[in-house]
């Protein structure tokens, strides 16, 4: 604590002046270019958060206006975790997704990655196809996957060839939240690999060679010096792994509506709050449980980056 | 028509400007804003008179005829509007399923001047909250002669007043196509025990006895009305459904049993379909039988397979109430509150009210039957025919289980529910214990 505010009390004199250095057109440009900003994200974010995060201790039946809130306490919250059958199936499922998406796509992006940076015949190509799904949205990649699950469709086509009568509805019977993991991750593969084949240009060669030089084996240097050198991206991919698990919502969404074994957190906010029923206080009730998860994950990793930047 | 979920057809006196404007605030709402239903309602205080052209020439139209067969028909009788009336007509076509999952947000944001709705107390929830302009005009006019006591029951919000024009229903019923009858010497069954026998038959000659698909989660709804108003009779699905009656009652819980012994005999993974697949599976012979609404005729394209298309009521469960009670769910036509041109917006609300403009429709679309009793009869087929006589002789006449209770019970606790129950028919007690639980949070 000593140390802290030794160290504010010197650097004080140092920012008064660095502050007085600043002519007026500075002062106005950095207002302008900060002060909008920061309305800009308050207003579309921190209003609106705030508003549910409020509402969500209230009772608002559809098209009942904002003045008839009816405040009702922790009821919602109560209800939610007590006798809303989707919900826990839903957290049970978003968890899933987080697990499934760290553990298989990221690996196979690294995989992949890795095999592409070794330059092969066509590696081009390879790197191009694995790609395409990412341009795709989501809803998209749902539809596609829709036709390769049905009953009729593709998969169970081609198993047909080797077993008779095959016709698993993969997308309804149970075990469906995997069918849809799958098609998800096919698009998220291309994404952390794209990430992975950037940070892998950057490993420095000589690093590689030195360590082959000292008799090292291809693992031997993947392990020890071609992984810890990844590091930054290792951090990205995992930020966006997390925020695609906690966001996904559109794929489910366009296959059956989020129902039957698809039920995720961000599904029951919009079927909540958009769709005819819209029991407002109900759905942001479960958009601040989405949210306090949110925040589980993202915090500590935000926490480890202001720090790193203070220390630096 | 690729996507049915765009705007299909924009016919003349289009306003792009009016429309973008529908647009942004339909985004506004259904996105950040959505929290904040009083500033959008502030929203749509601003909309009157901007509109485009002079007074009682022109109108909008909200629709929901997304499907094929109803938006040609529906083309036709605006035409003939348009031709008769000389008044403009701008119709936003919406896909059916979006536009109700979405109609909270859309009335909030401002309607269309005429707006597609259902009967009941579907119609009620939001005329009662002031979404809905009064159009008791029209049933005190000549519009109104044509309508029996029922129609106009099923038109009146709690204020007394009319706040919807009907413009077709549709019986439910079993479906089946009588060539496959004859060709397997198939009766149709009278009782439950002829029907469970019939379900039998079939499956010994590989069919499929009964369609079922419910991947959008309302068609269930369908058999779970069907076999509780036959179980417990007319008074008891009205309870029910305004929340009176105990979910956890034994007769509920029997009407899941009985549906837990029918389910062998229904299409399995009916999670994964919906129903038009069936409907093609009974146009090809894959499946026996079909408890739906009549609109299954549009999976029916072609005029001699149409032909071939019949029905039978479902069959009597409980002697007390033998098959009295028919599910006829009514669409029709609603107007916005506050409407940029009222004149030409009643003018069209007559149209659709009137013989006329529902015969015009329904000769492209003969899946329904005319809401209007003076509407001509002779062009209906034998199925409409059939249709038109068994809901003229049916003691009781229910909505739908989403139109005869709260919407927001309907589709959070009921879609679930029997999702829930379809996938794992044997734990009655917990799902219903489930549903009773969740109805007293909301039937407060």
């Amino acid at each position: 604590m000593s140390t802290k505010s030794v160290g504010s009390t010197s650097r004080r004199p140092r920012k008064r002046a660095r502050l007085q250095r600043l002519t007026r057109t500075d002062k106005i440009v950095l207002v302008v270019l900060i002060g909008i900003p920061t309305l800009l994200h308050i207003a579309l974010i921190w209003v609106p958060t705030i508003g549910s995060a409020i509402l969500s201790f209230g009772n608002l039946g559809p098209l009942s206006g904002f003045t008839d809130v009816e405040w009702v306490g922790l009821e919602n919250y109560k209800q939610i975790f007590e006798i809303y059958p989707p919900f826990w199936p839903a957290v049970r499922h978003n968890i899933i997704w987080l697990a499934f998406f760290l553990v298989v796509p990221t690996t196979m992006g690294l995989l992949l990655a890795y095999l592409i940076d070794k330059e092969l015949k066509g590696s081009r190509l390879y790197q191009s196809a694995i790609f395409l799904p990412v341009v795709l949205s989501l809803a998209l990649v749902g539809f596609i996957w829709e036709l390769i699950y049905k009953q009729e469709g593709l998969l169970n086509g081609v198993i047909g060839v080797f077993v008779e009568n095959f016709d698993r509805d993969w997308l309804a019977s149970s075990g469906n939240l995997y069918a849809v993991l799958v098609a998800a991750s096919w698009r998220h593969v291309g994404y952390v690999m794209i990430l992975f084949l950037a940070g892998l240009k950057g490993v420095d060669p000589a690093l590689r060679e030195a360590a082959a030089l000292d008799g090292a084996s291809e693992w031997q240097v993947f392990r020890h010096v071609v992984f810890p050198a990844l590091a930054p991206v290792n951090i990205v991919v995992l930020v966006v792994t997390i925020i695609e698990s906690l966001r996904a919502f559109d794929i489910v969404f366009v296959i059956n509506g989020g129902r039957n074994g698809l039920e995720l957190l961000s599904v029951l906010v919009t079927q909540n709050v958009i769709g005819e029923a819209s029991r407002i206080g109900y759905g942001s009730a479960l958009a601040v449980i989405l949210l306090v998860i949110s925040m589980t994950v993202i915090l500590p990793y935000l926490y480890k980056t202001f720090r790193e930047d203070l220390v630096r | 028509m690729p996507r049915p979920t765009s705007p299909l057809w924009t016919p003349r006196g289009a306003s792009p400007q009016m429309s973008r404007r529908n647009l942004l605030r339909g985004l506004a709402v259904g996105g950040g804003l959505a929290a904040f239903p009083g500033l959008a309602a502030c929203g749509s205080d601003s909309s009157g008179g901007s509109g485009s052209g002079s007074a009682g020439t022109a109108t909008s139209l909200g629709s929901n005829f997304s499907d094929q067969v109803p938006q040609t028909a529906l083309k036709d009788s605006i035409d003939a509007f348009i031709k008769a009336r000389g008044i403009e007509v701008d119709v936003n076509t919406v896909d059916h399923e979006q536009f109700q999952e979405n109609i909270t947000s859309y009335l909030q944001g401002g309607p269309q001047d005429v707006y597609a709705w259902f009967a009941g107390y579907r119609m009620k929830f939001f005329a009662d909250q002031g979404f809905a302009g009064d159009v008791s005009a029209l049933w005190s006019g000549d519009m109104g002669s044509g309508y029996t006591d029922a129609f106009k029951q099923a038109s009146t919000a709690a204020d007394g007043k009319q706040y919807f024009v009907p413009f077709y229903y549709y019986p439910w019923a079993v479906f089946y196509r009588k060539s496959l009858f004859e060709e397997k010497g198939y009766t149709v069954p009278e009782t439950l025990d002829d029907f469970t026998a019939l379900c039998e038959e079939m499956q010994s000659d590989g069919l499929e006895p009964i369609g079922f698909a419910d991947k959008e989660g309302w068609p269930a709804m369908g058999t779970f009305d069907v076999l509780n108003f036959r179980q417990n009779g007319y008074d008891f699905h009205v309870n029910l459904m305004a929340g009176e009656e105990s979910w956890e009652s034994d007769e509920v819980k029997g009407v899941f049993e009985l549906w837990r012994d029918l389910l062998p005999y229904h299409q399995p993974d009916a999670l994964g379909r919906d129903w038009l697949d069936t409907g093609a599976d009974l146009l090809n012979k894959k499946v026996g039988m079909y408890y739906l609404g009549m609109f299954v005729g549009q999976a029916f394209t072609k005029a001699e397979d149409r032909d071939d298309l019949d029905f039978f009521v479902f069959p009597a469960v409980n002697d007390e109430f033998g098959t009295d009670t028919i599910e006829a769910p009514i669409d029709g036509w609603m107007m916005s509150p506050e409407p940029e041109e009222e004149e030409a917006a009643m003018k069209l609300l007559e149209w659709f009210g009137s013989a006329e403009g529902q015969e015009v429709y329904l000769k492209s679309d003969p899946n329904n039957v005319a809401a209007n009793s003076d509407a001509d009869t002779s062009s209906y087929n034998a199925l409409q025919t059939k249709a038109n006589e068994l809901v003229a002789s049916a003691g009781s006449i229910t909505q739908y289980l989403d139109r005869d209770t709260r919407p927001d019970f309907a589709s959070t606790v009921m879609i679930p529910s029997l999702q829930k129950f379809i996938q794992n028919p044997d734990d009655i007690d917990g799902l219903v214990a489930d549903i009773e639980q969740q109805k007293q949070s909301i039937f407060v």
